[in-house]
């Protein structure tokens, strides 16, 4: 009886798995829809999703995909041949490493928004920190910020500390982010007691973290973006580009608190 | 050679982190699995499936769990840090947390079937021989199960080695501090430092490999004494 039971189930299973192979290849075949990778700055996140939207609205059949994260880590994995359209990263210095090791068509390369690193802490917080010196009091423990080996605003960070004479003296206190996103959840969190990211992000938890001030003394934050040398659509690429770089694109990103290039 | 230095450091944090998270994990899994293969008692089979939950788990669910537990607004984690003043996020002892919990279900499901391979009439002729219940499991019970369990922590010690998700999420990825292995080869690959990531990557493997062969000649060695006797 139960040898009965178990066998129903088994077929059933079966039944439902074939099913779902079979309907998941017949949809890829259905539509032959185009497919555009995009690796994006983890601080692009929103901006880029609902950018992605309006970009499909406009061109019917077209499918465009995000890949987010660190710019140093999205580097690495297109030099290891992620097959990826189009890449958008944080800083110049991420593109510049791109472009010698020739993995991107330099002559498409262009500035598409610009940004500020801010000093953030959790909107609860009951510490007197006004600015980048406030760092240093004995009751600060933690402060959060992207790893400057692979995360853009961590160089920004490492660039301002420095400049002030705190990234040594700091540095038992850093709390390293994979991106910057992380750095913005362990201040939202409450987990550490400062932390730096870029003005964007901030404003996209503005109920969970305060800003208390404008970091100053870095280079200026400028977006690059860029058509992948590898891509086989060539195209399509330049067309979400020139999106990026017009007026809709751009005034989407703006309403996501980005600057101007 | 620089590299060694730099690989040196997170081998020792990740033995540190994988021993004391085997020894947890190994006292809360024997003691669990003699507590469900002992007794009976209604919802014992959901209590196993619960225990076993980090098993089948997304580290990173265990991860969150974790944050939402021990994190400094957390549940159990505010008092902590509000009447002690300690804080699990971002510390060593953290990323113990992170993988005695991952690694514990591997101890405790081999602990409980070994246990209920244990011939229950022995347990009771030492009872009626007049032997307490603790004399019963450390001097019969334990003893017949220990391979079983032995096997169990050997497992669970290569998986709290392994161990990459939850602990990034509660001990971050702190170099000399919470950085383990697996973080540091994850950490070498994105930064593009390919030289540093295979020698993490070589020293990771040469020390799996060696973990495995002497956990074998354990457990064969324990063997052939028993079938000895």
């Amino acid at each position: 009886m139960k040898r009965r039971v178990l066998n129903k189930c088994l077929v059933v299973s079966i039944a439902l798995f074939s099913l779902l192979a079979f309907q998941s290849f017949a949809s890829s075949a259905a539509h032959a829809q185009q497919e555009l990778l995009v690796s994006a700055a983890a601080s692009l996140t929103n901006a880029f999703t609902d950018v992605g939207k309006q970009f499909e609205a406009a061109n019917p059949g077209v499918k465009v995909t995000f890949n987010f994260g660190a710019s140093g880590a999205l580097l690495q994995q297109i030099d290891k041949g992620a097959p990826v359209d189009v890449f958008a990263s944080a800083d110049q210095k991420t593109m510049d490493q791109a472009k010698e090791r020739n993995l991107i068509l330099a002559e498409t390369r262009k500035d598409f928004v610009s940004n500020g690193l801010v000093l953030i802490v959790p909107s609860d917080s009951k510490l007197a920190i006004k600015g980048v010196k406030d760092l240093a009091q004995t009751q600060v423990t933690r402060i959060a910020l992207g790893n400057p080996e692979s995360v853009p605003v961590g160089r920004y960070t490492q660039e301002v500390l420095t400049k002030a004479g705190l990234w040594e003296p700091l540095k038992p206190k850093f709390i390293l982010a994979e991106t910057v996103r992380q750095a913005l959840d362990y201040v939202g969190r409450g987990e550490v007691d400062a932390g730096f990211v870029f003005a964007t992000d901030a404003a996209v938890a503005k109920e969970k973290v305060r800003v208390a001030a404008v970091a100053e003394g870095h280079q200026p934050i400028r977006y690059p973006v860029v058509v992948i040398a590898g891509t086989k659509k060539k195209d399509l690429s330049q067309r979400f580009m020139d999106f990026l770089l017009g007026s809709q694109g751009q005034s989407i990103l703006a309403r996501y608190g980005f600057g101007k290039p | 050679m620089i590299e060694t230095g730099t690989a040196l450091t997170p081998l020792l944090l990740t033995l540190k982190v994988a021993l004391l998270a085997t020894l947890f994990s190994f006292l809360a899994g024997v003691f669990f699995s003699r507590l469900l293969s002992r007794f009976s008692f209604p919802g014992k089979e959901w209590l196993d499936a619960v225990l076993t939950l980090p098993l089948v788990l997304p580290p990173t669910v265990l991860g969150y769990y974790l944050i939402v537990l021990l994190g400094r607004k957390g549940w159990l984690g505010q008092f902590l840090w509000e009447s002690f003043g300690i804080s699990l996020m971002f510390t060593w002892q953290g990323a113990v947390v992170a993988s005695a919990v991952v690694s514990f279900p591997l101890v405790f499901k081999s602990a409980r079937a070994s246990f209920e391979a244990v011939d229950h009439n022995l347990e009771k002729a030492a009872r009626t021989l007049g032997s307490s219940e603790l004399g019963v499991f450390l001097r019969v019970s334990l003893p017949l199960a220990w391979r079983g369990i032995l096997a169990g922590a050997m497992l669970a010690f290569a998986r709290a080695m392994g161990e990459f998700g939850a602990t990034l999420m509660i001990a971050g990825n702190l170099p000399g501090k919470t950085q383990t292995l697996s973080l540091a080869v994850y950490d070498a690959v994105q930064a593009g430092k390919d030289s540093l990531a295979t020698t993490l990557v070589l020293i990771t493997s040469i020390v799996c490999v060696l973990v495995l062969v002497s956990s074998g000649k354990i457990l064969k060695s324990s063997y052939i004494k028993e079938v000895d006797r």
